[in-house]
């Protein structure tokens, strides 16, 4: 029940997800850029997914697609992320034994492990997994006529993501109260470090908008078995003879707004956990302060309202009333504010620092890159008149595997690699560390870069193939370079994957109880801390996370108190 | 196969290797000197990422640029307005990520850790905040009116002169249906269709009673008279005409599941959802030959791409539309059956004039091309 422990199964949970769901992609990028291609041993291994060619066939297509999609998003950026990180971090750097309820946040974790054995169970179905896309739009995604993937495989993901649902709430009562409660002697809201506060606004996030991603499924799971009409209307289903269904009256761009309605806060909830760390990470290794501290709370806290303010503008070309897609216009261009502002302070963090670069700070800095460029792709498609000719295309691929994907998966690289030592009391090898930084970012820019051309040309998402399509076939060589990069990208996850496992045993073990020099609590604990963190009382704070270089010092800890002499104290 | 795995495996280890190798080395040098170290290599790929970066997109740019939509005018006339919205977009953007990235990368560069270098106190500056929270929003704004401007005007009624097509979407096929000589469009309903009878769309022919489940288990009966407005109505698979110049207003629908109608030469796009009709209009600004000979591409086809995740065929959910001059419309439309006469032949009143009819069609055939 330790909080340590738990936010190592999280991420070792998450981390074979993230195999998983990267295996998928490489699998349907091979689809995408090798077409042609016959690969029978992939016949031998794959069964029925492939056909007598050697192919991977449509509907598997449609099933990587649409689970890599959800383990990536729910399973390894959301549990994998916050809940490996606000398990590790919130009890050690407010200076807590535990969380407020280490009962709730094992079960936390149990009903995420449930909810993965019920989504990989899926996988494996006659009728295969749910294959009409991440987001689960009815009536593809309620009717079995429809589609194969959304018989039994759409019963199981629902039940996996009900569990999910259920885990996450658990997880997000757990962080509040612990922020909110436990913090030590001297640890007020404004001393805390920037993770903390950016785990506190995702939990926040989490625990508002999860139950009515809930509701829209509970309401789906009555369409299917039940025979309600929530979103089923006016439905004639051609295949089977199947026929008119008896449903009508209902909507199916409900479903959508119960769906966005989580589903934007989503992508904050991953990248806000990620913010937080990239400005702790900055901060250490620029050993400078992070640059307008109150500047950087008031945006996530901008950045959290707004979250709940903009999730219309994935349903521009729904036939949304006009005048409500204009006021999501507003609000969702509103949030570039916030972020610019992030941008900026980050920026000036490192301005003038004395950078050392290891490999969370390298992290640190891809991060800020890839948000700065998917960000600003966030400016076209949240433009509702622009977003009717991008919506849909390879454009908004790139857009949020930039700025949401691979930005958020830095941030946990970031993470894993600083805070490493703290997990295992070792360090993971520097030089893999390097190779698998410059790899990935040069990779992520070469296989999503050149996507906003293919969205320009509007070619659109989630086709299977290209080759009969006039407007679209002309990409056939770029789409082969894409899936080639992304093989090799992965190749370098496992490097990333044999680092850390090797290094838990094998590692250069930890000999310094501060080994980057950070002023926080949790690096005031021993270096291999136990069952309550803190030998004897936990330490008493007297000043903000980030006096770095003040007054001619390196670094000045928290747990010290303010000198008589001190100049512009906190 | 076997070849690649064990080049890869051999490759890992290689670099394992060279990983342990530079621990050990580190060790020995100690901390502080390895770092040094590690800091002017990564200091310089840096730099050097920033520089090869940007030469990197401009040739990305070099190489795909022609393949877009960009480089030839919109097709619609409104999509010129989205094009404009789009360069403007960019302009704004692309400076932004331009002078960030440059910033971001050269201070990485410049502000490594050195044994000279003392890290600068400064732990916020309101000034500089106000600055970079205001321009931002400004710019912002601009972009904000932009886009409600033309929000408004693509969303906005039609104009009155507008033709009026259904567009009906189902697994994997469009449907198209034209409102005929009296230019209202016959009722329909969807317990109606009957794709052995010919009835596509459930159109209302004639009197009918069916018989309804309701929630009981018990039926109801519902009764439809038949619509007038539906005996002139045209159906056509696949293939929509339009003529260029003359607005269109889509009403569209979907039989089954979400489709989408997906325009990119006319830069337009709406969803098709079962239950709730949507409407889109645009204005053709080129017939298909015309588009053929400005692209250069001689097999050029205006497609209708689905762009909503519908099921396993999704990929293969195309139409297509043929732009056209009123003539040549006119023409094509003078020869087209309504569909009620195809399922009931007996009401057609041209029924004896058939062979003529047909000749005719392959006349005009020949004019189309």
């Amino acid at each position: 029940m330790d909080h340590k422990m738990i936010a190592k199964q999280f991420l070792i949970t998450g981390m074979v997800w993230a195999i998983i769901g990267g295996l998928m992609s490489v699998l349907f990028r091979f689809q995408l850029g090798y077409p042609e291609a016959e690969f029978h041993w992939m016949k031998d291994l794959l069964g029925k997914w492939v056909n007598d060619k050697g192919q991977i066939t449509a509907e598997s297509y449609y099933s990587l697609v649409t689970i890599h999609g959800t383990v990536l998003v729910f399973f390894v950026l959301t549990a994998g992320l916050s809940g490996t990180f606000a398990n590790l971090l919130i009890p050690l750097q407010v200076g807590a034994r535990d969380m407020a309820s280490p009962m709730l946040n094992m079960l936390s974790y149990w009903f995420f492990l449930a909810a993965s054995l019920v989504m990989l169970s899926s996988i494996f179905v006659e009728t295969g997994p749910f294959s009409g896309g991440w987001t689960a739009y009815p009536p593809l995604s309620a009717l079995a006529s429809a589609q194969p993937g959304s018989g039994v495989g759409m019963d199981l993901w629902l039940i996996a993501m009900a569990l999910f649902v259920v885990s996450s709430l658990l997880g997000g009562l757990n962080y509040i109260a612990t922020i909110l409660n436990m913090r030590t002697k001297g640890m007020s809201m404004t001393r805390m470090p920037l993770t903390i506060w950016a785990l506190f606004f995702t939990a926040i996030l989490g625990v508002l908008s999860f139950p009515v991603l809930l509701s829209g499924f509970i309401l789906l799971i009555f369409d299917r078995n039940f025979g309600t009409s929530f979103y089923l209307s006016d439905i004639f289903i051609a295949t089977n003879n199947v026929g008119a269904l008896p449903n009508e009256g209902g909507n199916a761009v409900l479903y959508q707004h119960l769906f966005w309605f989580l589903g934007h806060p989503e992508v904050y909830i991953i990248i806000l956990p990620a913010m937080g760390m990239v400005s702790e990470v900055m901060a250490v290794n620029s050993r400078k302060p992070i640059f307008g501290y109150m500047a950087m709370i008031g945006s996530l806290f901008a950045i959290t309202v707004l979250a709940f303010l903009v999730w219309a503008h994935h349903m521009f070309v729904t036939g949304l009333n006009p005048f409500l897609g204009s006021i999501f216009v507003l609000l969702t261009l509103l949030i570039a504010v916030p972020s610019a502002i992030k941008v900026f302070n980050w920026l000036t963090t490192i301005w003038r620092g004395s950078i050392r670069f290891t490999p969370g700070m390298l992290f640190a800095i891809g991060f800020v890159s890839l948000f700065i460029s998917g960000g600003l792709t966030g400016i076209w498609l949240g433009n509702s008149a622009l977003d009717i000719h991008l919506h849909d295309t390879y454009f908004v691929i790139a857009h949020f595997h930039i700025v949401m994907g691979v930005a958020g998966m830095f941030g946990m690289f970031c993470g894993i690699y600083h805070w490493y030592p703290k997990m295992y009391g070792r360090y993971m090898n520097n030089t893999m560390g390097y190779i698998h930084f410059w790899v990935t970012m040069i990779g992520a820019y070469l296989i999503f870069w050149p996507m906003h051309y293919e969205g320009l040309a509007g070619m659109p998402r989630r086709y299977y193939d290209y080759s009969q399509w006039e407007s679209f076939k002309q990409f056939i060589e770029l789409n082969k370079f894409i899936s080639l990069v992304a093989m090799i990208v992965f190749a370098v996850q496992l490097l990333f994957l044999f680092n850390f496992f090797y290094s838990i045993f094998k590692g250069r073990r930890v000999r310094s109880q501060n080994p980057w020099g950070a002023t926080t609590l949790e690096w005031t604990t021993p270096i291999n801390p136990g069952h309550g963190n803190w030998v004897g009382e936990i330490p008493e704070v007297h000043r903000w996370a980030y006096d770095y270089g003040k007054d001619g010092q390196e670094f000045i800890p928290q747990t010290t108190p303010v000198g008589a002499n001190e100049t512009n104290h906190h | 196969m076997f070849f690649v795995i064990a080049v890869i495996v051999l490759i890992f280890v290689v670099i394992f290797q060279i990983a342990k190798a530079s621990e050990y080395v580190s060790i020995l040098k100690g901390e502080e000197v390895s770092r040094k170290q590690n800091n002017k290599i990564n200091g310089f790929l840096m730099i050097a990422f920033l520089v090869l970066g940007l030469i990197g997109v401009w040739w990305c740019n070099e190489l795909y640029y022609d393949k877009t939509l960009l480089p030839h005018e919109s097709a619609s006339v409104e999509g010129k307005k989205v094009d404009e919205m789009l360069w403007v977009t960019l302009a704004v953007t692309g400076i932004v990520f331009i002078i960030t990235q440059i910033l971001l990368f050269w201070f990485a560069y410049k502000y490594q850790e050195t044994d000279k270098r003392k890290p600068f106190f400064f732990p916020h500056n309101n000034k500089l905040e106000i600055i970079w929270t205001v321009v931002p929003a400004i710019a912002l704004t601009v972009l904000v009116v932009i886009g409600l401007r033309n929000w408004f005007i693509f969303t906005g009624d039609a104009p009155k002169d507008a033709m009026v097509v259904e567009v009906t979407g189902k697994q994997f096929s469009w449907m198209f249906r034209y409102p005929g000589k009296d230019g209202v469009f016959g009722k329909k309903y969807f317990r109606l269709i009957d794709e052995a009878a010919g009835n596509n769309l459930g159109q209302v022919w004639r009197d009918t009673t069916i018989h309804v489940k309701n929630s009981r288990g018990g039926t109801r009966d519902m009764n439809f008279k038949a619509d007038a407005h539906n005996f002139d109505d045209i159906f056509a698979a696949q293939t929509m005409y339009l003529i260029k110049g003359k607005p269109v207003k889509l009403i569209i629908n979907a039989r089954d599941v979400i489709h989408d109608v997906g325009l990119p030469h006319f830069r337009m796009k709406m969803d098709a959802v079962p239950g709730m009709p949507t409407t889109l209009w645009f204005t053709p600004q080129f017939t298909t030959k015309e588009m053929a000979e400005k692209t250069g591409n001689p097999n050029f086809t205006y497609e209708i791409a689905c762009d909503q995740m519908c099921g396993n065929g999704h990929y293969s959910m195309k139409g297509t539309i043929v732009v056209v001059t009123q003539e040549q419309f006119d023409a094509w439309m003078m020869n087209q059956k309504p569909a009620y006469y195809t399922a009931f032949p007996d009401a057609d009143p041209n029924k004896k004039v058939d062979t003529t009819a047909k000749a005719g069609a392959q006349t005009a055939q020949l004019k189309l091309k």
